[in-house]
């Protein structure tokens, strides 16, 4: 019996807390130990309980009151003091007064907040901002502004890809995530599963695929 | 002082159409006032109104560099947030807020609202606090003691016998003979006993929250000076603070009150006046000497943020066997939460009904109350009227759009039927019941209808000023709620100074400039836009009693055409001439004169949607739709296909996704997520074709109309009738989540 497909191919994952979580105290082993005695290969339960240990001995405890942390965003190193559970959307806002990225759903469910750290896209509500220091951090101010739009933020305004236009700074950045990842080939499917993490209320779906798509081809 | 003007109103262009409706022209004559602009007829030779202009607000929009209430952050910024009651139904015995006062930062915690909790999210007490960290912290440390009452949370409970009063002056549902709750139309009774075909059925909406993606809330900021300014997301500036709460609260006249909405992020009928939380801001903001910020949480804007009242509607209609409507009669009930009234169904405007007998009533319940919501009662309306018809073109062995058709006078709208059967290729798309499939999945088409009729109205003044470089400012304190407001206005004055749309800056959102009108009833456009252009056309006679002087000729020789003054041979654009108006500019402005005599007062619309069905999993894939509208006159042809695409997906989630539960026995919602209630996403987004046919209404010098209600209002209807006539059997509960179409397969 032929079944249909949904007619995209399934989102990619996004990186999550505990991705970043992995990723920062690998960084910490790294540096620990010597990045170049340390492989994978040999990486067995023994080594991994001797990483956890040299992890734990790393951990430096932080908080409860304030951090000073140095963030990379937009390219610039910006100085801020940030409790250890404030969060990357937090600190980019009422620190550094970066409201692009919006706040919404407050837990990973709606993509305004959409970030790109190191260059992928993440919720920048689910993102600490101690487990951002030291990575570079892309808003949607640092793709473009008004007068020199990035190709994607043009074709959200030739195609009238927003409205009220609060979810636009994170379908932005999730749209020119996917035409940086695939460029003049951006296929329809691979521009709805780029957007699919991004909630919008006013319904400018249609107009944010033809926006992509125009962006990816250069038009 | 008025001259009077004969044009022609109706459909502009496709004169093949016209000739085969001719009521869809008319030539009018109307006493035009002195000050307006002549009527744009349906033959006026426009250059930027009527085609696709980008959003004037796109690239600030685009790259973060809008700045919305959420997003205002003066300095000292201090963070304020709720503390709501988790019960329905409740007496505060006692708000302990000591621990929450010891945690460093917090500012202000104190008891707030009233005693009595009659809906989960009744407001208990407010924290204020310098940083967000310590807001989260105070709020969870205030102790709350609660005398818990059995509450009744579904229209079901209120009206069941021995259940809680909502309210003691009333009761929980008006009796069955309240006069004020039935409407009638000539002989329902006889026309029923008389009629040759008859079918009836109940069908039922959920409640649907507005969700919109900023929440409700203000940022308040009292200047030393006594001048105060609210941030707020509104879609009615000019009266947010304009009861005596706001000035009471913070303690200055109306007068020193500036209300800014630059930006706002989707209000959908939801954000009017101040509410409670507004009003507490600016307290706070008055007691603490600092800005303070209230945006509700994500939880409390599902819960306190508005909702569309749900429905049950038994509906009966009766016709004959050729397919005319004789009678319409319904029982309808809905809760707008512990509301009065705002429940029911619009379902009686669309079709040619010559009996009806309607009763409307509003159950009051222990839920939070219920908020306009783009159309209010029409899609629920047109969900159930839509559904009885399909019931009966089937009893009757009709197609469902013939029988429409028969049933429909409204000269565009006749139209708009062929169009949109052409469009998806009705005939050909029909399931049939099962007819077209393919393994487990059924086909089918459905269609439904809207209207709308709000001209606009109030004689609000649009300032403009003239700049010597050409370029022009037009000021209004009216808001732009992303429906393109700001656009709109520009492109009317860019048309009538034959200047590009990028040379008119437009400042809206800001009480300092003349009131506009509050966005609701779709009728900002026509509201807003015949005073831009008023005041674009004093702008451009103003330049010319310049140029007159300049050209030492008199005013009454400059002619205007296409696009520039000329005079004995001599011509000027609008932008040369503009240097004369020197370094002080000119400033102008234009009024919106009341309503003249349209012939098209009523909007029309069609929708048409093709599904696909999983008869296994009980699915539905919405898989295309072709939605065709009108708005009076299209001034923007890019932002209104916009507005259409997003009545049509809201429409959609409201067919399939959207629905606020309710834990039964507690009353809270149990799903105020945006993982747990779910909004339709990109993934769930058909292709939709949106055909808009431009109609000169006649009511103002534009001839416009709205457009934002009518285009959600079919389309939950459309998809209901798809999935019949994919399956054979009517689903007649909303959402039609897997589970609903399984059971109505089963029943079958």
């Amino acid at each position: 019996m032929t079944r249909q497909e949904p007619p995209f191919e399934p989102a990619p994952p996004r990186a999550t807390p505990a991705d970043h979580a992995t990723r920062v105290s690998r960084r910490g082993l790294f540096k620990g130990a010597g990045a170049a005695a340390v492989s994978a290969a040999l990486l067995g339960a023994r080594e991994t309980l001797a990483r956890e240990a040299a992890v734990a001995d790393e951990v430096r405890t932080q908080g409860p009151g304030l951090v000073p942390i140095t963030l990379r965003v937009n390219g610039e190193e910006r100085k801020v003091q940030v409790e250890p559970r404030t969060t990357l959307l937090s600190a980019l806002r009422l620190r550094l007064d970066l409201t692009g990225a919006k706040p919404v759903c407050e837990r990973s469910q709606c993509g305004a907040c959409t970030v790109w750290l190191d260059g992928q896209t993440v919720y920048a509500c689910s993102v600490l901002a101690v487990e951002a220091e030291g990575r570079e951090v892309t808003t949607v101010e640092g793709l473009g502004t008004p007068s020199d739009m990035h190709p994607v933020q043009a074709a959200f305004c030739a195609e009238d890809a927003l409205q009220c236009g609060f979810c636009t700074p994170g379908m932005v950045m999730a749209c020119a995530f996917a035409v940086k990842q695939h460029g003049k080939d951006l296929t329809e499917d691979q521009a709805r599963a780029a957007v699919a993490g991004n909630l919008c209320r006013c319904g400018t779906h249609p107009h944010v695929l033809r926006a992509a798509l125009r962006a990816a081809k250069g038009e | 002082m008025a001259r009077r003007v004969t044009y022609t109103t109706g459909l502009v262009g496709s004169d093949e159409r016209v000739a085969q409706h001719p009521q869809a022209r008319r030539e009018i004559t109307v006493d035009v006032h002195d000050d307006d602009a002549t009527p744009w007829g349906v033959d006026a030779k426009l250059r930027v109104v009527g085609t696709d202009v980008p959003r004037v607000d796109g690239p600030a929009k685009a790259t973060g560099a809008a700045k919305y209430t959420y997003d205002i952050q003066p300095q000292g910024l201090c963070f304020a947030g709720l503390v709501t009651s988790p019960h329905a139904h409740a007496e505060v015995q006692a708000v302990d807020v000591a621990a929450a006062l010891k945690i460093p930062g917090v500012l202000v915690a104190r008891a707030a609202g009233g005693r009595q909790v009659t809906f989960p999210g009744s407001i208990v007490a407010v924290v204020c606090a310098e940083s967000e960290e310590a807001l989260d912290d105070g709020l969870r440390a205030v102790v709350v003691t609660y005398d818990v009452k059995p509450p009744a949370v579904t229209v079901e409970d209120a009206m069941a016998d021995g259940a809680a009063q909502v309210d003691r002056r009333a009761p929980n549902v008006p009796p069955e003979d309240d006069p004020r709750a039935t409407m009638r139309r000539g002989d329902a009774q006889g026309a029923w006993d008389a009629a040759e075909v008859k079918v009836e059925g109940t069908w039922r909406t959920a409640i649907q929250t507005h969700s919109c993606l900023e929440p409700h809330g203000v940022v308040v900021q009292v200047m030393p000076d006594g001048h105060a300014t609210i941030w707020a997301s509104t879609q009615a500036t000019s009266g947010f603070a304009a009861g005596p709460a706001m000035s009471r609260a913070l303690g200055v006249p109306a007068a020193k009150i500036r209300v800014l909405t630059e930006h706002m992020g989707g209000g959908f009928g939801s954000k009017f006046g101040a509410l409670e939380w507004d009003v507490l801001a600016a307290e706070l903001a008055r007691e603490t000497r600092r800005p303070v910020r209230m945006l509700l949480s994500r939880r409390l804007e599902h819960l306190l943020g508005g909702n569309r009242p749900d429905s049950i509607q038994q509906m009966e209609l009766g016709g004959t066997k050729d397919g005319r409507f004789t009678v319409l009669r319904g029982d309808v009930l809905g809760t707008a939460g512990n509301a009065a009234g705002g429940a029911g169904s619009n379902n009686v405007m669309v079709y040619g009904l010559p009996n009806v007998a309607m009763r409307q009533r509003t159950v009051r319940t222990h839920t939070a109350r219920a908020a306009a919501f783009r159309a209010p009662r029409h899609p629920q309306g047109a969900f159930a009227l839509e559904g009885v018809i399909d019931r009966f073109a089937h009893a009757a062995g009709l197609d469902p759009l013939e029988v429409r058709k028969r049933n429909d006078d409204h000269p565009i709208r006749r139209i708009q039927w062929d169009l949109a059967a052409e469009r998806i290729g009705w005939a050909e798309a029909r399931g049939r019941g099962g007819q077209r499939k393919d393994g487990p999945w059924r086909f089918g088409v459905g269609c439904a209808a809207a209207r709308w009729s709000n001209a606009g109205r109030g004689a609000w003044r649009v300032d403009l000023k003239v700049h010597a470089d050409g370029h022009v400012a037009v000021m209004s304190g009216v808001q732009d709620i992303g429906t393109g407001t700001r656009t709109l206005m520009a492109v009317l004055v860019a048309e009538e100074l034959g200047i590009g749309v990028d040379r008119v800056d437009v400042r809206v959102g800001d009480t300092d400039y003349p009131p506009g009108p509050g966005s609701g009833g779709s009728t900002t456009s026509p509201s807003i836009g015949p005073a831009a252009r008023e005041a674009a056309l004093h702008a451009r006679e103003g330049v010319a009693a310049k140029l007159a002087e300049a050209w030492d000729v008199p005013v009454a020789d400059i002619g205007w055409k296409d696009g520039h003054y000329e005079a004995g041979g001599r011509t000027a654009s609008f932008e040369e001439a503009a240097r004369l108006v020197g370094t002080g500019g000119l400033a102008v402005s234009g009024t919106r004169r009341p309503n003249y005599e349209g012939p098209y007062g009523e909007t029309a619309g069609v929708q048409m949607a093709e599904v696909a069905v999983d008869v296994e999993t009980g699915v539905v894939r919405v898989k295309r739709v072709v939605a065709v509208h009108d708005a009076g006159r299209l001034v923007d042809t890019l932002t209104a296909r916009s507005q259409v695409n997003g009545g049509v997906l809201q429409g959609i989630s409201f067919a399939l996704h959207e629905e606020r539960r309710l834990d039964r026995a507690q009353g809270d919602m149990v799903n105020p997520t945006f993982d747990t209630y779910r909004i339709l996403g990109l993934a769930d987004t058909p292709q939709i074709d949106v055909l808009l046919t431009s109609v000169v209404s006649g009511f103002n010098n534009a001839g416009i109309m709205g457009l934002g209600e009518p285009a959600t209002v079919p389309t939950a209807a459309a998809v209901a009738g798809a999935v019949y006539d994919a399956i054979g059997v009517q689903v007649t509960e909303l959402p039609m989540t897997p589970a609903r179409v399984l059971a109505a397969l089963e029943g079958a």
